[in-house]
Order: structure tokens, then C-alpha cells, then sequence
């Protein structure tokens, strides 16, 4: 999606790909399919709710969030742990009845808080970082059908022109094809 | 989800643009044509918020000596209030993330709300103990943070483990419910007429467009944050249960509280829920599509069914008095039941453990108007059962010379009445800012509707593979 910039007077009205709107979530699956069967890459799908299918059909591979979070959980709890016995046995021993001072099941719940904090923050940072977000400009908003419908009742497929298998007739007619209800061009 | 409960979690005739337009036609009202009940509503808790800054202002002037408490109750209302409102916020986390892993889907239509709740109720909760603080200004001392003076907090105590439990908490629900509120307001963005309320919202958005390669990142994070928060709610309300157990306090030193604590919490949490959704539904008529009886009987069964837990809790506290024989255990059980705080008691019993068992009755579970009556009676039985439990067990300790009456001050209640108004007036804001109901997640609950509708009733998990498989068009 990020491509070099061009001159503004160069190309003014550069094309970023085609937009094709889908009635159902069934007929985009569908779609999304063949499209990656066709040989497309740069594509994407939009739906107003999660469908685990279509990410399926696109050959979406599974998010490396649960691993981002899996290691901010491990640096959490290991670093708590850590801190606390640093703090406990080594740099202010506290002598409390006698009782050891790496006395760890104590150190047991913090350990397991900062874990699940840890864990959460690296899971929202990580989805920050690999969705791009904040990303107040996308060339699709630039559709005024997909920002009345694209969040609320349509499905989109958008083909980009950068990819290698992009013709603006053979894609449009391809996508026709497909059963879209309508394909419009989208400007970058 | 049972079988025999046709009463659906949508009312029927709803489609992806009724679900969008209804729910988010409450946050895009135009100021000028704000219902009048609203700004009602807002005014009246605003007072009472004002209360609250009034009385926390005179408090930080004097100090802490402006309250009833002494020694040995040095922990009172702060306490209870602490106690109370973080139990309210634990029915949010469960109903958004427990239900969640549960795959129980009637969840959707009041996950967020319940979440709003959630964040509003520990805001609450987390002012008291820095409030109860003699130095409130030197909170930060609680956190482990380099410092001149090279102290560290003591970690072996179970109250420097509540400051972790419940900025966790804190943390995670605020983070959980932004994290669903996205794309709604994506939704919200796209039909906003206004300028800046598109502005705004945008903002808010992120630039959330839908895609398919965002929803594959968010669901995994969305599930696994669903997964930390499960235990994450046992363990702060167990934690909280652990502040009262770590002490040798007799009607303390036991080792119940923590689960009795948790099901406590997740009793009253429920019953507020109901408390605010009921007048809520009441006032807002196209929420009830929404919010249908089938959800106010589901949380009323959640809470008998907690309410019998915290019946055990209770009975097990008197059994082992008299089992183990303990005179100051049996001492403190008997001033229970008949000393200066027995009416308290016996409140309590009767809000948290009689009055729910009307629960059993299906048509009372089904009767908007009594449920709400119960559930403000759990609601006050709860606040009692941490007023009995702090202030009657510290006002006799062990040596008769040093006992002492606790009784609130003006001061103590003002505080207590002014976080209601806290509370309240965020949730006022929150209704009519924000989608109170997961325009999203109901979007995906009426396409699954419609579906098992089309295959017969076969529904549920099997039928999700079979959409790729379905022919591809003709071309």
C-alpha cells in the first residue's frame, strides 16, 4: 500500500485499483476465491462484521498477534517476577518474623497481573503496529458508495493496480464476472 | 444455548441497515433535539456529582478526620465502597468476555453496555483507597518506581497486590472496550451528518475500513484479550478477598473469601446491570429489540445462581465459627446475629438471600418491573454485606478496652452518594455519545440469524466451514 510518491502534476489522478461491490457475504467469499485463484495478490476484501471464511479465502496467514502477546505475557511475568525478587531479597530485605525473604508464592499474584497487563498492551501496540493504525486516509475512502455502505450493510473486493496480474480492462471484466453488483474505479 | 427458549435475542424483522440506524440514531440525536428526559437525568446525577467533589474538596482540606472512623475501625466506608463498586464492574468483564468464550450470543446486545459499566465502576472504586490515603498526593509511593528514598513496596502484602490488580484491571477493561468500540465507531463515522461528530468519531476510529486483513489481526487479539480477562476478573476480586483474609481479624482470617468474594462480586455486578438496563429499556423503546426478556431472564438466573453461592458463603462463615470453636470467632458470629450492627445483618440475609428466591419463578424472572425491585435490593444487600464485614468484625476485636461504635459521618455518606452521581453521569454520557450496543457484533448475530433461518434451524458452528464450498457464481 505504500507506494513512491509521484509528483502531484505528473498524475493527478493516479488509480489506486478496482472496487467491486457484493450483495452477500457468501458471493464475496465466493469472490475473494477466485480471485486469489486468478493469481491475484494485492487484494483486499471488506466486510461490516468478521468472517473467519474470508480470510480463509483470501490465504490470509493467521495473525502473529497471539505471539506478540505470548511474549509481552512472558516478559511480564518474568519481569515481575525478577523485580520483586530483586527488591525483596537483594536490594531491601525486610526481616518480617523471621520469614524467608524469597518467599515466591508470595510474589505470585503481581507475577500473574503483570503478565495479563503486559500481554494486553502488547497485543493492542502489536495490532496498532501490523493494521497500521492510526490511518485516518485509505485510497478506498475516496468511494463514496463504500463510505455510505462499507462499514454498514455491502460487501467490497478491491483489486489493487500495483499488483503484477492488474489490467483495467481484463480486471474489470473479471470482476464483472464475478457477480458483482457494481466495479468502480478508485483513485489513490 | 437451550433449545427450548424460542424467545429470540433479536426481536424478528431486523436487517444489517435497522441495526445500524437504530443504534446509532441515540448517539447522532442532534444536541438541540436531546430528549428531555436525558438532560434530566444528566442534570440530577451531575448534582450529585457535584456532591461528591464538594465533599472529596473539604477532605483534602482536613483530612481523613472529617469521617467516623477510629480505631479499631479504620477501615470503613472507604473500604466498603471500594469493595462494592469494583464487584459491580466484575459483571461487565464477564458478560463481555466469559459469555464470549462461551459462544453465548445473547450476550452481544449487552456486552458493551455491561463493559461502559465496568470502566465507570472501577473509576469509582480506585478513587477510595488513594481518598482513604492520609497523604493522598503521595499515591504514587504505592507503585515500584526508582526512587530517592530507595525504598521498594512491600510485595508480600496483599494490598500492594490490589494497587497491581486493579491498575491491571483498569487497564485492560478500558483498552477491551475501546479495542470493540472501533469499529462501530467506523460504523458511527460513516453516518454522521455532522462535521465535526464525523471528525470526531473518525478520530476515534483509527481509519478502521473493514477490511479483512484488519478483522483477521483484531479477532485474534479481540479473543485473546476475552481469554486474559476471565482469570484476570477472578484474580482482582480474589486479591480483594485476600486484603480482608492476610488478617488475623476475627470474621477476617478465613479462607473462604476469596471464591465467596468473587461470586459476591459477579451477584451485585449482575444486579446492577439490571438496575440500570431495565430503566433503560423502559425509556428507550427501540432498545427493547434489542434487549429482550430472553437477556433479563439469563442475568436473573446468573444471579440466583451466584446469590446461592454467596447463601453457601454465608453459612459456611457461622458453621466453621462454632466447628472450630474459636472464642473470639464465636463471639464475633454471635454479635453478629444480635449485637449493635444485627439489623444490618439480618438486611443483608434478607436482600441477598431471601429475596432472590423469587428468582425461581419464570414469570417473575420474565417481570421487568419486580427484577428491577430485586435487583436493587441486591444491590443494597451487597453494600450492607461489606458494611457488616468490615465494620462489624474491626469494631470488636480482641480486647474489649479498645472497641468502638463506627457511625458515618455526613461526610462519609456524602462521598458514598456522590460516586452514584459519578457513576451515573458517565453512564449518561456514555448513552448518548457512544453506541451503547455493539453495532458490529449485532450485525453478525442477524446474519447468523437469517442464515439458520434459510438452512431449517441447522445452526451453530458446523455450517461456518460450509460457505466456502458453496458453488462459485457462473462466469
Amino acid at each position: 500500500m505504500r507506494r513512491a510518491q509521484k509528483p502531484i502534476e505528473q498524475d493527478a489522478r493516479e488509480l489506486y485499483g478496482l472496487l467491486a461491490k457484493f450483495n452477500t457475504q457468501d458471493e464475496l467469499i465466493a469472490a475473494s476465491d477466485r480471485t486469489y485463484q486468478e493469481g491475484y495478490r494485492k487484494f483486499d476484501a471488506y466486510s461490516p462484521y468478521p468472517v473467519a471464511d474470508l480470510a480463509r479465502s483470501m490465504h490470509l496467514k493467521s495473525s502473529p498477534l497471539p505471539f506478540v502477546m505470548l511474549a509481552g505475557g512472558i516478559m511480564g511475568g518474568v519481569g515481575g517476577f525478577l523485580m520483586m525478587t530483586y527488591a525483596s531479597v537483594i536490594d531491601y530485605p525486610l526481616n518480617i518474623g523471621g520469614r524467608p525473604l524469597f518467599s515466591w508464592p508470595t510474589y505470585i499474584p503481581i507475577t500473574f497481573e503483570l503478565t495479563v497487563l503486559l500481554s494486553a498492551l502488547a497485543g493492542i501496540l502489536g495490532l496498532f503496529f501490523f493494521a497500521r493504525f492510526p490511518q485516518p486516509y485509505h485510497p478506498v475512502f475516496n468511494s463514496e458508495d463504500f463510505n455510505e455502505h462499507g462499514s454498514q450493510d455491502a460487501f467490497y473486493l478491491s483489486i489493487e493496480a500495483g499488483d503484477p496480474q492488474f489490467d483495467l480492462e481484463r480486471t474489470r471484466s473479471f470482476l464483472e464476472n464475478l457477480g458483482s453488483a457494481q466495479v468502480s474505479e478508485i483513485e489513490a | 444455548m437451550e433449545i427450548t427458549d424460542r424467545t429470540p435475542i433479536v426481536e424478528p424483522g431486523h436487517s444489517y441497515g435497522s441495526v445500524n440506524r437504530e443504534i446509532s440514531a441515540i448517539p447522532l440525536t442532534p444536541v438541540r433535539r436531546t430528549p428531555l428526559g436525558w438532560i434530566l437525568g444528566f442534570f440530577v446525577s451531575f448534582l450529585v456529582m457535584l456532591l461528591f467533589l464538594y465533599a472529596v474538596t473539604i477532605l483534602f482540606v482536613y483530612g481523613v478526620g472529617i469521617w467516623g472512623i477510629n480505631i479499631p475501625v479504620g477501615w470503613a466506608f472507604a473500604i466498603i465502597n471500594f469493595v462494592w463498586w469494583i464487584g459491580i464492574g466484575h459483571a461487565g468483564t464477564l458478560i463481555s468476555a466469559i459469555l464470549l468464550l462461551m459462544r453465548q450470543e445473547w450476550r452481544t446486545s449487552i456486552n458493551r453496555f455491561a463493559e461502559a459499566m465496568t470502566l465507570f465502576a472501577v473509576a469509582n472504586a480506585a478513587l477510595f483507597p488513594i481518598l482513604h490515603l492520609g497523604r493522598p498526593w503521595l499515591f504514587f509511593y504505592l507503585m515500584p518506581y526508582p526512587n530517592s528514598m530507595h525504598l521498594w513496596p512491600q510485595f508480600r502484602s496483599p494490598l500492594v497486590w490490589d494497587v497491581f490488580a486493579i491498575t491491571t484491571y483498569m487497564t485492560v477493561s478500558a483498552l477491551f472496550w475501546y479495542m470493540g468500540l472501533v469499529p462501530d465507531l467506523a460504523t458511527m463515522r460513516d453516518r454522521a451528518t455532522n462535521k465535526w461528530a464525523k471528525r470526531i468519531y473518525g478520530i476515534m476510529g483509527l481509519g478502521w475500513r473493514n477490511s479483512v486483513r484488519h478483522w483477521n489481526h483484531y479477532q485474534s487479539v479481540y479473543w485473546l484479550m476475552a481469554a486474559l480477562a476471565t482469570p484476570l476478573v477472578l484474580s482482582v476480586h480474589s486479591i480483594v478477598g485476600m486484603d480482608f483474609a492476610y488478617g488475623v481479624i476475627p470474621g477476617w482470617h478465613s479462607t473462604i473469601f476469596p471464591p465467596y468474594f468473587v461470586a459476591g462480586a459477579v451477584f451485585s455486578g449482575f444486579a446492577m446491570v439490571l438496575t440500570l438496563m431495565i430503566p433503560l429499556r423502559a425509556f428507550i423503546p427501540s432498545l427493547r429489540d434489542f434487549v429482550t426478556k430472553r437477556h433479563l431472564e439469563n442475568m436473573a438466573k446468573v444471579m440466583l445462581a451466584m446469590g446461592l453461592i454467596v447463601a453457601y458463603g454465608y453459612m459456611t462463615e457461622i458453621f466453621n465459627a462454632f466447628y472450630i470453636g474459636d472464642a473470639y470467632d464465636v463471639f464475633m458470629t454471635l454479635d453478629r446475629f444480635g449485637g449493635f450492627y444485627a439489623p444490618a445483618y439480618w438486611l443483608l440475609i434478607l436482600c441477598n438471600i431471601l429475596i432472590p428466591q423469587l428468582l425461581w419463578f419464570k414469570a417473575i424472572r420474565r417481570n421487568p418491573l419486580i427484577l428491577f425491585f430485586i435487583s436493587l435490593a441486591i444491590n443494597v444487600g451487597m453494600w450492607l454485606e461489606r458494611f457488616v464485614i468490615i465494620v462489624q468484625s474491626l469494631s470488636k476485636d480482641f480486647l474489649p478496652s479498645s472497641w468502638h461504635i463506627y457511625l458515618p459521618t455526613i461526610w462519609d455518606i456524602m462521598t458514598f452518594i456522590g460516586t452514584i452521581g459519578l457513576f451515573l453521569t458517565l453512564i449518561f454520557l456514555f448513552v448518548r455519545l457512544l453506541p451503547a450496543i455493539s453495532i458490529f457484533e449485532m450485525r453478525e448475530l442477524i446474519h447468523h440469524d437469517s442464515h439458520a433461518g434459510e438452512h431449517g434451524g441447522q445452526h451453530k458452528g458446523s455450517d461456518q466451514d460450509s460457505h466456502a464450498s458453496e458453488g462459485t457464481p457462473a462466469d
